[in-house]
């Protein structure tokens, strides 16, 4: 398994304190308690059950077990189902951990995409400089961790075109999103390399919208739809594991479809 | 004349390896199916949800955990039931043939007292046919579970069950059938308390 650099330095059970006590609702809360149910007696025989940390640390062992075996069902090669343009889901659904008003608005004119890390060329891109790149359109299933799922027609610049046109070291293991609300994401080379994943300055023929992540989105029809980055503003290359908004509460991070 | 040919001890009701997939079953089915609820709960294909107190994690992130901890567990023990039930031929001695005119005949008789409960190594019509369907409901849920996480890797399995969406309500109704199972398995356990002995001690 992939050799993770987490914050090596912070105390673990201090760490989960503190990422309970940021969790909004109460009900995440409980999710440190209720896990020492029916599943920790019947998994953690032996172990104090009165522990819900305990159990939780198993669980994130298994999630990574599970990082790894998604890593090696994918496929570099296998495209997503494509759909015809009478399949898209109109209108589509907005979906975000805050309210459709709540959305950021980018300036347009002072918006810069930086670009970091393991790179040849680290200047920062403009949405002119940006939409002046090839672009591709796709029409494809967006599957969201909730369940449910809606058909989108998505346009913008390989996301693979992009990084080897700034000199990405395309031998990195990551590359991590960070967006204008304050969301972040990371996804392995691979997928960032797969033929559909895409940066996304279009939505259904228009300039995307500010509810699906004006200026720029990451599509990834390979992988759950909070693993496609909205309202994205940098963009490091790195061998580092730096998790994300939702992976570090508690989601699968490769969360591959 | 010699112990070979009269043991002394007859074979057990349920053997051992039965009994331990058995148990390991019961728990990994319970996780899934708390789990599985929680799940559902985020996102309701029909107009209800499950009580929040019948599942399992305490939200969507926790319920997955779950979910994608203890298929393993399911799909390991199940396929080391599925392999000795088929090396030892116990499938075929137990659950077949099933004749529908005997279902009908033993249903009858289960509903009218009569049916015998005296012989637990032999299974009534009724029950070969809830074992066998829950066997292969076992298998479906599997595989639209496997085709719900994996529709763009194994994109011709989800095809084959209606596409991603076409999954979801497959692995929602087999669900449904293993819940009904368990009903109607957990009544006929406690009626005939026998049988879970022999569940659990062999005999």
């Amino acid at each position: 398994m992939r050799q993770r650099h987490r914050r090596a330095a912070v105390d673990s059970d201090l760490l989960l304190k503190d990422a309970a006590n940021r969790l909004p609702d109460p009900a995440r809360r409980l999710f440190l308690r209720n896990t020492v149910s029916l599943g920790a007696l019947a998994l953690l025989t032996g172990c104090d059950v009165t522990d819900g940390r305990s159990a939780e640390k198993v669980l994130r062992k298994i999630s990574e077990f599970n990082d790894w075996v998604q890593a090696r069902l994918f496929n570099p090669n296998q495209l997503a189902p494509t759909y015809p343009d009478s399949a898209v889901t109109r209108p589509f659904r907005f979906n975000a951990y805050y309210e459709e008003s709540e959305a950021p608005d980018v300036d347009e004119d002072r918006y810069r995409l930086i670009v970091d890390g393991r790179v040849a060329n680290k200047a920062a891109w403009t949405l002119d400089q940006l939409s002046a790149l090839p672009q591709e359109t796709q029409i494809t299933r967006l599957v969201c961790v909730e369940g449910w799922s809606a058909i989108g027609k998505w346009t913008g610049v390989p996301l693979r075109a992009f990084l080897e046109r700034i000199g990405a070291d395309l031998t990195s293991k990551y590359v991590h999103f960070v967006c204008a609300e304050g969301y972040s994401s990371s996804i392995d080379m691979p997928t960032a390399l797969h033929p559909q994943t895409q940066m996304t300055l279009k939505f259904d023929g228009q300039t995307l919208p500010t509810k699906f992540g004006f200026p720029l989105r990451i599509r990834i029809p390979t992988k759950l739809g909070f693993k496609n980055p909205k309202h994205v503003i940098a963009l490091t290359v790195l061998n580092n594991y730096t998790g994300g908004y939702w992976e570090d509460q508690g989601y699968n991070w490769f969360s591959g479809l | 004349m010699t112990a070979t040919q009269t043991p002394a001890v007859p074979p057990p009701i349920q053997p051992l390896y039965v009994r331990i997939t058995h148990a390991i079953n019961a728990v990994a089915v319970i996780v899934m199916i708390g789990s599985g609820w929680q799940i559902y709960n985020a996102s309701p294909l029909f107009g209800f949800a499950f009580p929040p107190s019948l599942t399992l994690g305490g939200w969507l992130a926790g319920g997955l955990l779950w979910h994608f901890a203890a298929m393993w567990l399911f799909v390991a023990n199940g396929l080391v039931y599925l392999a000795l039930g088929l090396a030892t031929a116990r499938f075929r001695r137990k659950l077949l043939p099933i004749r529908p005119a005997e279902v009908v005949a033993d249903v009858y008789a289960a509903i009218s007292g009569r049916l015998s409960h005296a012989d637990l190594s032999h299974y009534n019509a009724p029950q070969k046919l809830l074992y066998l369907g829950v066997l292969i409901t076992g298998m479906i849920i599997v595989v639209s579970g496997l085709a719900i996480w994996k529709p763009v890797q194994f994109h011709a399995l989800a095809a084959l069950l209606g596409g991603y969406e076409g999954a979801r309500l497959v692995h929602f109704f087999a669900m449904t059938t293993i819940v009904l199972f368990l009903a109607i398995h957990v009544v006929m356990a406690l009626l005939v308390p026998r049988s879970l002995r022999a569940i659990i001690l062999g005999r």
